[in-house]
């Protein structure tokens, strides 16, 4: 080969290979990405069934249910206009307790309960995750509603 | 009064790296001798103004001064003394001057160490490290002051987030923060040799000890933060494809391209305008990575500040420097053509696919962390990208790469000869899979497909990188610290593969519920929590476990897991228990109280794990070996 040849050869290679890998890539992404989706939007039937997403929204107090001594636990997911029921089994966050924003990972089975594979909540107080904030604020007439025991000021 | 000294040497400070940035860049295209004389000092002015802002926040700190409120919101009188240091760069506006003033530190090292260079060209390098330190001081000072007062002052400090309350998480940031910096070097030189519009071997020789140790400065920084996300964190994961995690590992991809690719530059001349595109790139990563995680524009458990108009100004920054240099590329880099040509097999192709994959990787990444925000942006729904997109994507260019370093190690320049190193990389290929198929038929039962893969391939490349120095010494021959580095840190690799094929495969792990004297199993393992007790710390009070962990009825470890409740913060906090051993670590994390008695317990085994980290020190090390070596000394310079 000529130098020339070489070149073209080298380039159309890389080429080639940079695109399939943008083409595997593209395909990994559509496969596993994870939609968001609030409570309105899984009671309105936006979410899809059997299909992993994440659904966030506040604990809603006194739904936290545990057959005592058991890994196994539910509790109502709400966005203050429709709720949510999620089961689960094992070690939830440190700071997962009720009327604090939660994100649940797992799959809406057909009987409208949530069945989550983990399960999140921030490490601050505060916290709220972003798109649970957005979620409430809008359902709210965009005031956020303030969790009783918050009295500590805000993080900066 | 002192943190007002601060504030004011805060501003002496952008003053200075305002002069310096003006007579640099202008001195050298007035090519004014005494305007180029003035940078050094401002240099000196600049990193002396620097070093006494920060040690004032060091000093407020230590003396628990609550009247200056980002003490009052990051301290407390109950907090130990290292900690308090550690809580400068706690938060969003102390880690914003340390930032500064690594960048400055790095500035005064190139400036003492650069006395051989061309005049000119020292400036313009002095000039663009300026800019780039002005923009720094300037958003500390506009938008995130640490200086400022609180009045009335506060009776106490509102505390550290517990969570950052750990030596590891100490030093992460200002190992981190070195690595970002550093490539600000790389990214001067860049910028100083197309404003020059002349590049030639010996910008490379120049560029190559502080893109090295800048590299392996972000290393370090990486592996100390997934250290701590391990222990600290309490999930018992190693790496978590976060976007803030992302946001680091981005300029570590494309520093280690640009480590190889300055390697072509500098021995052949060739790939000129890539190595400048690496060091653009490498840098605008850094910031981005700053923009990401300081914003808080992403959904992130490192988000600990969250404020739009610091993001705005970040992203105008971004746009100066990044644009600034990309229109620059663009105008200058046809200038600087390489002219020799290579055999396909010789040592530059290897470093071309070494390249192109690394960047394919970080392009995979960068999509993947980027994806959200754009989503989110064009209003395509809130969606999150996890591990089991960046997992295949990050493998696919990763292995080849893994393959090609094992023979390119042993390639020639110019000529694409092996010689008779064919046998030796043969015969540690051979070792490879013989290991791999041993350990995944014999020693540890239930693998992947990708399991004898990675240990094949990291075996492989272990030997393969031991072959060369341990041949010259064999043979008497001179060992350079940079063939000994070089073996080191790709030695060091194949070792990070290994010990990540088997935490991957071989995990154990499974909540439990445990009430004291019972017993619950995991894969072959026994976990028995024998007692709960009720433990008190400087600021804090802890319920702590004691678990006995027994492999077929044989004990093996004793862990203490605390579930730890801050006072200050009335924040609880997972201290998990582990146990290190050789061969493996022991883990427990006490969840929460189940009822009845009985507590859930996060339990896991995890084979080598430390060797990931152990690992990425050992590239460090290999790293900074190799930037050390004789060739790059100044007096040996030219």
């Amino acid at each position: 080969m000529t130098p020339r040849q070489r070149r073209t050869t080298l380039v159309v290679g890389i080429l080639a290979g940079v695109s399939l890998a943008g083409v595997l890539a593209l395909n990994a992404f559509r496969d596993n990405v994870m939609f968001f989706f609030d409570p309105s939007q899984v009671v309105a039937g936006e979410a899809p069934i059997e299909k992993r997403f994440r659904l966030g929204g506040m604990v809603r107090p006194g739904t936290v249910d545990r057959l005592a001594g058991s890994l196994d636990m539910s509790f109502v997911v709400t966005d203050f206009k429709q709720d949510v029921k999620v089961v689960y089994t094992g070690v939830v966050p440190d700071l997962f307790r009720e009327n604090q924003g939660v994100v649940a990972h797992g799959r809406l089975g057909n009987d409208g309960i949530f069945v989550a594979d983990e399960i999140l909540a921030k490490h601050d107080e505060n916290y709220m995750p972003p798109e649970v904030a957005r979620a409430i604020k809008e359902k709210n007439g965009g005031v956020m509603p303030v969790s009783p025991d918050s009295t500590a000021p805000p993080r900066i | 009064m002192i943190a007002e000294i601060g504030h004011y040497a805060l501003i002496l400070a952008l003053l200075a790296s305002l002069a310096q940035t003006f007579f640099g860049l202008l001195g050298a295209a007035r090519n004014s001798d005494s305007w180029i004389a003035t940078v050094r000092p401002a240099v000196t002015a600049q990193f002396l103004m620097s070093s006494l802002a920060l040690a004032v926040l060091i000093v407020v700190f230590v003396q628990n001064d609550f009247s200056v409120e980002y003490v009052a919101a990051n301290s407390n009188s109950a907090l130990p003394v290292a900690y308090r240091i550690a809580a400068v760069w706690g938060a969003h506006e102390g880690s914003l001057l340390l930032w500064a003033w690594i960048l400055v530190a790095w500035t005064f090292a190139v400036a003492a160490l650069s006395k051989t260079l061309p005049a000119g060209f020292a400036a313009r390098v002095l000039g663009v490290l300026g800019l780039v330190s002005l923009g720094f001081h300037a958003f500390t000072l506009f938008t995130s002051n640490p200086f400022l007062r609180l009045d009335p002052a506060a009776p106490d400090g509102r505390d550290l987030n517990p969570l950052l309350q750990d030596p590891a998480l100490a030093a992460h940031p200002p190992m981190l923060y070195a690595g970002y910096v550093g490539f600000a070097v790389a990214f001067a030189f860049a910028c100083a040799a197309m404003l020059e519009g002349r590049l030639d071997q010996t910008w490379a020789r120049w560029t190559r000890p502080w893109t090295t140790v800048a590299w392996a400065f972000l290393s370090i920084g990486i592996a100390l933060g997934s250290w701590w996300a391990y222990y600290e964190l309490g999930w018992g994961g190693y790496w978590f494809w976060d976007p803030v995690e992302n946001a680091s590992f981005m300029p570590w991809l494309v520093g280690t391209a640009l480590i190889h690719s300055l390697a072509v530059t500098e021995k052949r001349g060739l790939f000129k305008s890539w190595t400048l595109l690496l060091a653009i790139l490498a840098f605008s990563l850094s910031l981005l990575g700053t923009f990401l995680v300081r914003s808080g524009v992403l959904v992130s458990v490192h988000s600990f500040a969250a404020d739009p108009t610091r993001g705005m100004f970040i992203l105008a920054f971004l746009i100066i420097v990044i644009g600034g240099a990309l229109t620059l590329y663009a105008w200058r880099a046809p200038l600087l053509r390489s002219e020799a040509g290579f055999e396909f097999t010789a040592r530059e192709s290897f470093l071309l696919f070494n390249n192109i994959l690394l960047v394919v990787a970080a392009g995979a990444v960068l999509a993947g962390t980027m994806a959200p925000l754009i989503a989110d942006a064009l209003g395509l729904g809130t969606l999150s990208v996890g591990r089991q997109y960046f997992d295949p994507v990050f493998l696919l260019p990763t292995l080849p790469l893994l393959a090609l370093s094992a023979v390119g190690i042993h390639s020639s320049w110019k000529k694409g000869r092996l010689g008779d190193r064919r046998k030796a990389i043969l015969l540690s290929l051979v070792v490879g899979v013989l290991v791999a198929l041993v350990l995944v038929l014999g020693a540890w039962q239930g693998a992947t497909l990708l399991t004898p893969i990675g240990f094949a391939l990291g075996v492989w490349l272990m030997l393969s990188a031991l072959v060369d120095p341990i041949d010259r010494w064999r043979r008497g021959l001179s060992l350079s610290r940079g063939v000994v580095g070089m073996a080191i840190a790709h030695a060091a690799l194949g070792m990070f593969v290994v010990s990540i094929t088997a935490v991957e495969s071989y995990t154990r792990e499974r909540d439990l519920a445990l009430a004291v004297g019972e017993t619950g199993q995991v894969g072959e393992f026994e976990y028995r929590l024998r007692d709960l007790s009720t433990v008190e710390g400087p600021n804090y009070d802890a319920l702590r476990g004691e678990i006995v962990v027994y492999e077929n009825g044989r004990e093996i470890g004793l862990l203490h897991p605390e579930k730890r409740n801050y006072w200050v913060q009335r924040q609880v906090m997972t201290e998990a228990g582990i146990d290190m051993q050789l061969t493996r670590d022991i883990f427990a994390a006490l969840g929460e109280d189940l009822g009845a008695g009985r507590w859930s317990v996060r339990a896991q085994v995890r084979p080598l794990i430390n060797y990931v980290w152990l690992a990425a020190f050992l590239m460090a090390l290999g790293g900074v070996i190799a930037a050390t070596d004789r060739r790059y000394r100044p007096e040996s310079a030219g």
